[in-house]
């Protein structure tokens, strides 16, 4: 079995992300960017999947700049097999970046797809889904557990209120929720094989995929801020307050 | 202009959050139809009826649906979006699961997660974990967004909207429901609860998490919720997560018993109307959003509370 993961660089998810004073955007200057880290539980489960001997190759692909390189060889030290960057310093939008999987795999044909359920920075939610619709697949969204059995997954999904199980036949997407797995830290021998691991370098246009955005950002701010209130001596003075205070007892 | 709601329904009743989907609905300023889509749905569709200043709801009746598959979803909606300028989903974990299907067979941007329906065409969502708004204006020709309830107000009751029956997608072809595992609970549903109390990392186990933070919030008719940090490590159900990962919550008092504040967990309850920290760190970031900070060791100060609360009558 052939398993493809889309990997996404985004801003490392210990930075608290700062509005530019323009409006324009997030400032992304010289702040630590990593692998989106629902992306790193799906590179781990893949990489779980080939020692178990389920799978057989694991390809990453990521789309960004130049420096998504590094993304990608953050996976193949995790054991994933070889990668492809599709560079491009636009930010394509989500529909976009389904449109460009879905040329991946029309080359690639992989089993199936395990990538994050979002990505930190966007926060849509949406690439798992749209590309599933677009190859016509079944998807497997907000995975907690993945059994593979022949030509079939078992998906244990995380939802409103509990769990639910899905048997969906391969090709599939799956999506990694937060409790797949615990990805591990890459090795110092295996980040140095990872440095001879093959990256392919692609273009947007080498697919034929338009890329043009459908969305105008008009701008981007800042949440009005919550102020601190006081702070109570003891619980029943918490307690008289938030009855006459507040209001809300 | 015309705008369909896609239903969040249990057990024939209408969640509120689909209450608040119609109210970012009205902001397009046109006629409002609800789809609600499941296996038996008769009840649910009369509920939805009631909603004041909708036109009309469509059912949508099979197995396929009432398993929430988003296949099926996927192959009941996209038809009848052709009637509609706007698709509507509450930003429910399901509601995040089909929504993107369908805009992706349509060719469209999804918009996910809208708090502020600036135009028809114009929408506010927040953007990295809630620490920047950003405003987007869509060239699609149909829109196809998420809505956050928690922001929205409810509709009104009131309305007489007639019932219809809309084209139902049976099961598809390469997906299976295997199973289904509900948390069962007498304490209201975390995004809908008017109180919801909430242990961290602090708790130190299952059992004190248990033992500490449910009989308060058994106490207050309050929902559990838990940090992040407190369900990574295995103290609290996954569905108890507040936080950009979790469920975003809003209720009238939301009481954080040592959680020390993480951005994550604050975009899921800033939004809150009061804000009660108990925290035996005085530095911790909670109390810079928190109404009232209580600077306590939550062992001696959460059994002074219920205390407190019993002596005022709770």
């Amino acid at each position: 079995m052939k398993v493809l993961v889309p990997v996404k660089r985004v801003i490392d998810y210990n930075v608290k992300a700062r509005v530019k004073p323009d409006q324009t955007g997030v400032d992304l200057a010289n702040v630590k960017m990593s692998m989106n880290p629902f992306d790193e539980i799906g590179v781990e489960e893949a990489v779980r999947l080939k020692e178990k001997g389920a799978v057989e190759e694991i390809v990453v692909v990521s789309i960004g700049p130049a420096q998504a390189q590094e993304t990608i060889r953050t996976a193949l030290a995790m054991g994933a097999d070889r990668g492809i960057l599709i560079q491009t310093d636009a930010d394509p939008e989500p529909l976009a970046v389904a449109k460009l999987l879905k040329a991946v795999v029309g080359e690639e044909n992989p089993n199936f797809i395990v990538m994050g359920k979002q990505a930190i920075d966007g926060d849509n939610n949406a690439v798992g889904q749209m590309l599933a619709a677009l190859l016509d697949w079944p998807q497997a969204t907000f995975a907690s557990k993945v059994e593979l059995s022949g030509q079939s997954a078992k998906v244990t999904r995380e939802v409103d209120g509990g769990l639910q199980t899905l048997d969906v036949d391969l090709p599939a997407v799956i999506t990694a929720d937060l409790r797949l797995n615990e990805p591990r830290y890459a090795s110092l021998p295996n980040i140095m094989k990872a440095k001879k691991k093959p990256i392919d370098t692609k273009s947007p246009a080498d697919y034929g995929v338009d890329i043009a955005p459908r969305l105008k950002v008009l701008k981007v701010t800042e949440p009005a801020k919550r102020s601190a209130g006081i702070k109570v001596e003891t619980a029943s003075d918490l307690v008289m307050k938030l009855k006459n205070e507040a209001g809300v007892l | 202009m015309a705008v369909l709601v896609i239903a969040d329904h249990h057990d024939g009743q209408v969640r509120d959050t689909t209450h608040k989907t119609v109210t970012a609905a009205q902001s397009f300023g046109g006629d409002i139809d609800i789809l609600v889509a499941g296996k038996g749905v008769d009840a649910a569709a009369k509920a939805a009826a009631g909603i004041a200043g909708v036109r009309k709801v469509l059912t949508a009746d099979s197995d396929a649906l009432g398993q929430g598959l988003a296949e099926a979803f996927e192959a009941t909606v996209v038809p009848l979006a052709a009637g509609y300028d706007a698709v509507l989903i509450p930003s429910t974990s399901q509601g995040k699961n089909i929504a993107p299907r369908i805009a992706a067979k349509l060719d469209v941007s999804l918009i996910s997660d809208i708090v502020e329906v600036v135009d028809a065409k114009t929408f506010v969502r927040p953007i990295y974990a809630g620490n920047a708004l950003e405003t987007v204006q869509t060239s699609d020709a149909k829109v196809v967004a998420t809505v956050r309830p928690t922001v929205f107000k409810a509709a009104a009751e009131g309305g007489s909207a007639s019932v219809e029956k809309a084209n139902a997608a049976g099961a598809p072809a390469h997906t299976r429901f295997v199973s289904e595992e509900m948390v069962k609970s007498d304490r209201p549903e975390l995004g809908a609860a008017k109180i919801v109390v909430s242990g961290g990392r602090a708790m130190g186990s299952a059992e004190e998490f248990q033992r500490v933070i449910e009989p308060l919030a058994d106490l207050l008719g309050a929902a559990v919720g838990a940090s992040r940090a407190a369900v990574d490590a295995g103290y609290a159900p996954n569905d108890y997560q507040v936080g950009q990962t979790g469920k975003v919550v809003a209720p009238s008092l939301y009481i954080a018993v040592g959680i020390s504040g993480a951005i994550q967990h604050l975009a899921g309850m800033k939004d809150s109307k009061v804000i009660v920290a108990i925290n035996k760190d005085a530095d911790a970031p909670i109390f810079q959003v928190a109404d009232y900070g209580l600077v306590a060791d939550y062992k001696t100060a959460v059994p002074e509370l219920t205390e407190a609360l019993k002596a005022a009558g709770k």
